[in-house]
């Protein structure tokens, strides 16, 4: 076995393959640090999304009377921030991934972006348990649960890969620049009005619709929402869109890393 | 015999204002909305210099140098941590790297547990530390803790749990970067036992230390790193040889510190000077063993610093620590100091060194926290004692590095 220091083109992707346990081992860490520092430990993952929900069904749904498209308003937000908020805490722990694991970058080596990536993918047990909570939601609603669940984890795929590129981004340009990491709350807040969690997409004026779709949130969450509520079918142009823009920035967020990935141990 | 590793005009350079400071967006922002340029950081240094070198499959090879010489980026740019600015390095084989013990630690994960992450963090396959799993158990002693979460264990053992670890990795080529500085006697002997097994088995080693003696009983070959060029490499105790004799030499009117490059510490506080004087302060320019010494340490304080501690450690010619003589052992104890300059005296009633050259570092220290750091800024030649009760009898390099008073009382009729 030969390791050249000068990687071949494309040999770096093979890299990635190489180091799958270390990536595995990172997740498995984050998962279970997450679990063993809180008290309530799993709790966590329901208590927020629900809170959240109590929240936004008596300020939007009853005093604002948003429109919720025939369904009760808790579980019309419900149904959204269950992804919403697998993105809202997963996106800054992958942004600030590499500082928070700048002893690693600076004392051994791996492709690097292994670390914003295992950040991403150590939220999505926190979405499956606040998941579970949808079904009881749903089940005291009365509403019959359809085989439309079961799409939930294929459209948590491209979520992952939103917030994995997004997170790639933020965390070089944190390596970077140290005042970025304050720029990620106010990103995370701006993206909580562009996307349809507290309102639906059809409130919003026919001529913006286009432009919000741009937000790859919103075809995911109606994505969401359209598999777990019956009678509803996904917009699979909406989806494409948004998958369309995910990879995109997927391809933008690789070509940044690699190009900065270089400097990281003599810039931590 | 086939090539390990291969180095070729290997240059690194740092800037220094990215090195320290943190660059903030806001600045860059602020600087183009305000039409000017970013102040261009021209201040660069050259971590390496046109460095080349080849190892053979199987070498074992030291690697000396003061503090920032290049020693470290060197092995950070075969472990491929940093990148070089220009050159070329080829690595054949798998390679590990031992920059830290127990990098990737968490305190919250058990002994078990924070196994198997460091052990992949050092690139082991699970598979593989499955299978160690019990011989690394062993190797650190910590069998009834195994599963205790690693923040309740003793700093004693962590260092065990994490070098047990990295002794058990398998690789072709290792690389090692001063990890033995740390623990106690023992654990360092565990450390000099593992790599020497590491030699045996025929695999390359690269050793970065201070510690001479380590270097001359573990690597036939020695590369001397000095100020980022490669100064000499071949037969250890050539180069070490070399490489020691360049400290500078201890006289009677005292020796500048403030020139030295490479040292270490915050630089809260600095030495600046140190004079050597015999017990009535008279300048002496021959040291002798038995003789009273005392050492006037001058230094200057910039920022308020607590718990000064200062410290003296003498090393032998081929880098053994023979002693450490520190001000806050012999119970001198200083609250705190302001900025300005002064000295402290050591006084030695009785110089317990035997005739040899021996190296000092000097240490300006709190806990935790070190202010200055000199390691190896001076040479100090010892002398044959030429007055006295002694008359330096018996007294010479080849019985020893210390001189022990002593008083001898027979009990045999007829002696």
């Amino acid at each position: 076995m030969t390791e050249a220091l000068r990687t071949m083109r494309g040999e770096w992707l093979l890299e990635y393959f190489r180091y799958r346990e270390l990536f595995y081992f990172l997740v498995w860490r984050d998962v279970k640090i997450r679990y063993k520092q809180t008290v309530l430990g799993a709790a966590w993952a329901v208590i927020q999304p629900f809170f959240m929900m109590i929240v936004f069904t008596l300020f939007f749904g009853r005093m604002a009377g948003i429109d919720s498209e025939g369904v009760p308003y808790p579980v019309f937000s419900y149904s959204a921030l269950v992804p919403w908020t697998y993105f809202q805490q997963a996106m800054p722990l992958s942004g600030n991934s590499l500082l928070a694991n700048s002893r690693l970058i600076s004392k051994v080596y791996f492709p690097r972006a292994i670390i914003p990536a295992a950040a991403a993918l150590g939220g999505v047990v926190d979405f499956f348990i606040a998941a579970v909570v949808l079904v009881a939601i749903m089940l005291y609603y009365g509403f019959p649960l359809g085989w439309g669940l079961l799409l939930w984890p294929v459209l948590l795929v491209p979520t992952v890969a939103f917030v994995v590129a997004v997170g790639m981004i933020f965390s070089a340009l944190n390596v970077k620049y140290r005042d970025i990491k304050y720029t990620i709350p106010f990103f995370i807040q701006a993206m909580l009005f562009v996307s349809p969690v507290i309102y639906p997409t059809s409130a919003v004026p026919e001529q913006y619709q286009t432009l919000l779709r741009l937000n790859p949130m919103v075809g995911l969450i109606n994505a969401f929402r359209a598999a777990a509520l019956p009678g509803r079918t996904i917009d699979l142009g909406e989806l494409g869109v948004s998958i369309a823009v995910i990879t995109g920035l997927l391809i933008v967020a690789t070509i940044y890393f690699r190009k900065t990935e270089r400097a990281f141990a003599d810039l931590i | 015999m086939t090539e390990a590793i291969r180095v070729e005009n290997l240059s690194k350079q740092y800037r220094l204002g990215a090195l320290k400071h943190e660059t903030m967006l806001r600045d860059v922002i602020v600087n183009a909305l305000r039409m000017r340029r970013r102040r261009r950081d021209v201040n660069t240094i050259l971590a390496l210099d046109d460095v080349s070198f080849s190892v053979e499959e199987g070498e074992v090879v030291g690697i000396v140098g003061r503090n920032g010489a290049g020693k470290s980026t060197l092995l950070k740019i075969l472990s491929r941590i940093t990148y070089p600015t220009a050159g070329r390095v080829r690595v054949r084989g798998r390679v590990a790297s031992l920059i830290e013990v127990g990098t990737g630690f968490h305190d919250e994960l058990t002994g078990r547990e924070n196994i198997y992450l460091n052990g992949s963090i050092l690139g082991m396959r699970k598979r593989e530390i499955e299978e160690r799993f019990s011989k690394i158990v062993d190797f650190a002693g910590v069998e009834k803790f195994i599963d205790t979460p690693i923040k309740r264990y003793s700093s004693g053992m962590r260092l065990r749990l994490g070098f047990a670890v990295a002794a058990h990795m398998d690789p072709d080529v290792l690389f090692v970067d001063e990890v033995l500085a740390v623990g106690d006697a023992e654990f360092q002997k565990r450390c000099l036992n593992a790599m020497d097994d590491l030699r045996s088995g025929g695999r390359t080693v690269l050793f970065v230390s201070h510690n001479m003696s380590a270097i001359e009983s573990l690597c036939p070959r020695t590369i001397w790193v000095d100020a980022g060029k490669l100064r000499e490499d071949g037969p250890s105790g050539e180069v070490i040889h070399s490489y020691l004799t360049t400290f500078a030499e201890a006289s009677g009117d005292g020796h500048d510190l403030t020139q030295i490059a490479g040292r270490g510490g915050n630089g809260a506080a600095r030495y600046t000077r140190i004079e050597f004087m015999d017990a009535e302060g008279n300048p002496v320019t021959v040291f002798r063993t038995g003789e009273p010494l005392r050492a006037r340490l001058h230094f200057q304080v910039h920022e308020a610093v607590k718990d000064p501690r200062f410290a003296l450690r003498v090393f032998s010619d081929m880098g053994a620590l023979i002693a450490t003589i520190s001000s806050y052992v012999a119970g001198c104890t200083i609250a705190g100091m302001q900025p300005g300059s002064g000295y402290i005296d050591l006084v030695i009633p009785s110089l317990p060194l035997l005739p040899r050259r021996y190296y000092v570092s000097l240490w300006l220290v709190m806990p935790g926290q070190p202010y200055d750091i000199l390691d190896h800024c001076l040479a100090l030649d010892v002398d044959v004692p030429t007055s006295g009760v002694h008359k330096g009898r018996g007294m010479h390099s080849r019985w020893g590095l210390i001189w022990v008073p002593s008083e001898w009382r027979v009990n045999m009729p007829g002696a």
